[in-house]
């Protein structure tokens, strides 16, 4: 889950890291009556996207009448695909140098990664990408930590100077909130030093692992919204992953993997899925609410039921499905082919109860299913 | 390496329901399991077998080979680490949605007692006709057969249908290894394949990738100095860009994990590569006579 900045930044200065005076407006003459608090200021665009800056979602002011109108420009804004509801009102400060630096999960180490940079700013990615030397990579082990003396061994020879300690200080800090709040990313781009000798985190991107909701509650209710569709959002809700897809033959498998398989058979043969929809590990109890979901798509012409279980038991599914399949009783093919655990006890209750014979090969399902939606098309 | 009758088998979380369920399936296949933990059922009998407080007790107790978890996902960095320092030879973690700094401190509790895991979020291991450790259909008959094709998946659902292919087509399996969903994994496809290389009874292997991360790639970095055919399947050419398709490790984004990068590395490498499950056989049938003459 991600973080807008104004989420995001209380959780630095909780860590001790400074950041600018700011205030939080959805309005323009919020926006106007902060500026007036403040002076000199930035208008930002509070969206969970990197993109801000370059799309024109972060302005200077150097009045309070120059904010209102920045935020009237702002606000309402689409900026990668979402709509700018809120701007932080930040004050200025005064930048003597950009930096970077970042705390992620490495899956190729299976270990954390610290990042820092002396060239922070807009195009850091660029930095990276052209100049590799300029962003440093510094492994750590995670059961070992992070500590001020490894901070300061990352720095040797950047240059910093004075600064060099006041900035390995917020890096272990940094350190510290990434392990503290199970991010898989936390970053401060730009970390300026400014010229009266202090270090402030100017921006500041979050993201935390889903996977650690449970133990972040409190943070994760803050995330900002993902967008999404009404019914990926009502799957969501009843706790199975739907991804709208555009094309007419419904996918209902079990497992990522095999969804993924699928979709892939169908394009294969010249159809065109209409969504990924998984029920398989834990989930393989929600045929019901899967089948509903999948039928509220009205692009459906035909569907293909393709189960393979392993830990998901394929009769659990199948009965649930096909109670859930007579009760809606919906006006397209389905097409069928199961196998794996509880096989024999689910053909049966396809032949007996909806008089349909499952395919034995995938292959021969997915051209049925394909070949139907095409002829209702 | 590879799961043999002979390998004594410890079920963390043994009285849970799918614990106590996969126990039964595994000790009626041929895995010899010898106990299993429950902290609050410690010193009572399960299906048979001594119920002990931690993995550490149960290997004062006796001698154990694997340990596998039915554990739930908070749980598990505790389960995983107590495992290790048991000093099984491998874990298998069948948990999906563990936290990942979590997972990071198993994979270190690991590499420091020399532990193998293998996973997280993976359906297990099979060896067909001998036992199986996890939560696969080993005991489905039109699934498995005892053979001499290596499978390795990232994923259990398609691993399955995979090996439903290959005995459709008269191909029985000396070793399915499922290496997991998740974005960090003990023992990555290029191990399990150097694993299967090394093994005698197996004749090929058939790798099942999936978009996103680099184990393909890498695996064929691997599979390119093997004298062994390799055939590959990999889920996920008709999904779009940016979206997690279930796997947490399942996501493409920019150019990294892509669907063309992974064919590519594999093709280069001299791996045939299958547009749909149904070709492996079929591929694997060429690389094999190709082999022969």
């Amino acid at each position: 889950m991600n973080f807008e900045e104004y989420r995001a930044k209380p959780l630095l200065v909780k860590s001790g890291i400074a950041v600018p005076d700011s205030d939080l407006a959805s309005d323009a003459a919020t926006a106007k009556a902060i500026a007036e608090r403040i002076g000199n200021c930035v208008v930002k665009a509070q969206v969970p996207t990197g993109k801000r800056g370059k799309a024109g979602g972060i302005k200077l002011a150097s009045s309070p009448d120059e904010a209102k109108a920045h935020a009237e420009a702002i606000i309402g804004m689409e900026i990668d695909g979402h709509r700018v509801e809120k701007v932080l009102i930040e004050a200025q400060v005064p930048i003597a140098k950009e930096l970077y630096a970042a705390v992620l999960n490495d899956a190729l180490s299976k270990n954390p990664m610290v990042l820092f940079s002396m060239m922070g700013g807009m195009d850091v990615e660029e930095v990276a990408e052209t100049d590799p030397d300029a962003m440093r990579k510094i492994p750590v082990e995670i059961t070992k930590g992070f500590d001020l003396a490894a901070a300061r061994r990352a720095l040797e020879g950047c240059g910093l100077a004075e600064a060099e300690q006041a900035v390995a200080d917020v890096l272990v800090r940094l350190y510290q909130a990434y392990r503290e709040l199970d991010a898989e990313l936390l970053e401060i781009n730009p970390l300026v030093l400014t010229s009266d000798d202090r270090v402030i985190a100017l921006d500041c991107k979050l993201t935390i692992d889903d996977s650690a909701s449970p133990r972040q509650a409190d943070i994760a209710e803050q995330a900002a919204p993902e967008i999404m569709t009404e019914l990926e959002r009502k799957a969501q809700a009843a706790g199975l992953k739907y991804i709208a897809l555009g094309g007419s033959v419904g996918v209902l498998a079990n497992g990522a993997g095999l969804t993924m398989t699928t979709m892939d058979a169908i394009t294969h043969y010249g159809g065109k899925p209409a969504n990924f929809l998984e029920i398989g590990g834990e989930a393989y109890t929600k045929a019901k609410i899967a089948l509903s979901i999948l039928l509220e798509n009205t692009d459906i012409r035909s569907l293909l039921v393709n189960f393979c279980g392993a830990f998901a038991r394929t009769d659990v599914m199948t009965e649930g499905l096909v109670a859930a399949w007579k009760e809606l009783a919906p006006d397209i093919p389905i097409f069928f082919t199961i196998h794996g655990t509880g096989e024999e006890e689910a053909v049966k209750i396809v032949k007996e109860q909806l008089g349909i014979e499952p395919f034995d090969l995938m292959d021969d399902a997915v051209r049925a299913a394909v070949t139907a939606a095409a002829e209702a098309a | 390496m590879i799961v043999r009758k002979e390998h004594k088998v410890l079920v963390q979380g043994i009285t849970g329901k799918q614990g106590t369920f996969w126990t039964k399936a595994m000790q009626d296949y041929g895995t010899t399991v010898v106990g299993g933990v429950n902290p609050k059922k410690a010193g009572s009998q399960h299906l048979g077998l001594p119920v002990y407080a931690t993995a550490v007790e149960a290997a004062r107790d006796q001698e154990l080979d694997v340990s596998v978890m039915f554990i739930p996902p908070m749980a598990a960095k505790a389960a995983a680490i107590d495992a290790c320092e048991a000093g099984v030879k491998m874990v298998v973690c069948l948990t999906e949605h563990i936290p990942a700094h979590d997972v990071m401190e198993m994979h270190a509790a690991a590499a420091s007692n020399g532990v193998r895991i293998v996973g997280p979020n993976t359906a297990g291991l099979v060896t067909p006709g001998e036992c199986f450790v996890g939560i696969m259909p080993a005991f489905n008959s039109n699934v498995f057969q005892p053979g001499e094709i290596g499978v390795i998946s990232r994923s259990g659902s398609l691993g399955t249908l995979v090996s439903l292919n290959l005995t459709q087509s008269g191909f029985g399996q000396s070793a399915f290894y499922g290496v997991g969903g998740d974005p960090m994994i003990g023992t990555n496809s290029r191990d399990a394949l150097e694993i299967l290389n090394a093994d005698e009874s197996t004749k090929a292997v058939v790798l099942c990738g999936e978009i996103g991360g680099s184990a393909e790639e890498s695996a064929a970095e691997y599979a390119a100095a093997m004298s062994k055919p390799v055939v590959a399947f990999i889920a996920g050419r008709a999904s779009p860009p940016g979206k997690k398709m279930g796997h947490a490790g399942a996501i493409v984004s920019g150019s990294s994990g892509a669907y063309d990068s992974k064919r590519a590395a594999l093709e280069a490498a001299g791996v045939a590569v299958a547009d749909v499950p149904s070709q492996i056989p079929v591929l694997l049938k060429e690389g094999l006579d190709r082999k022969a003459a």
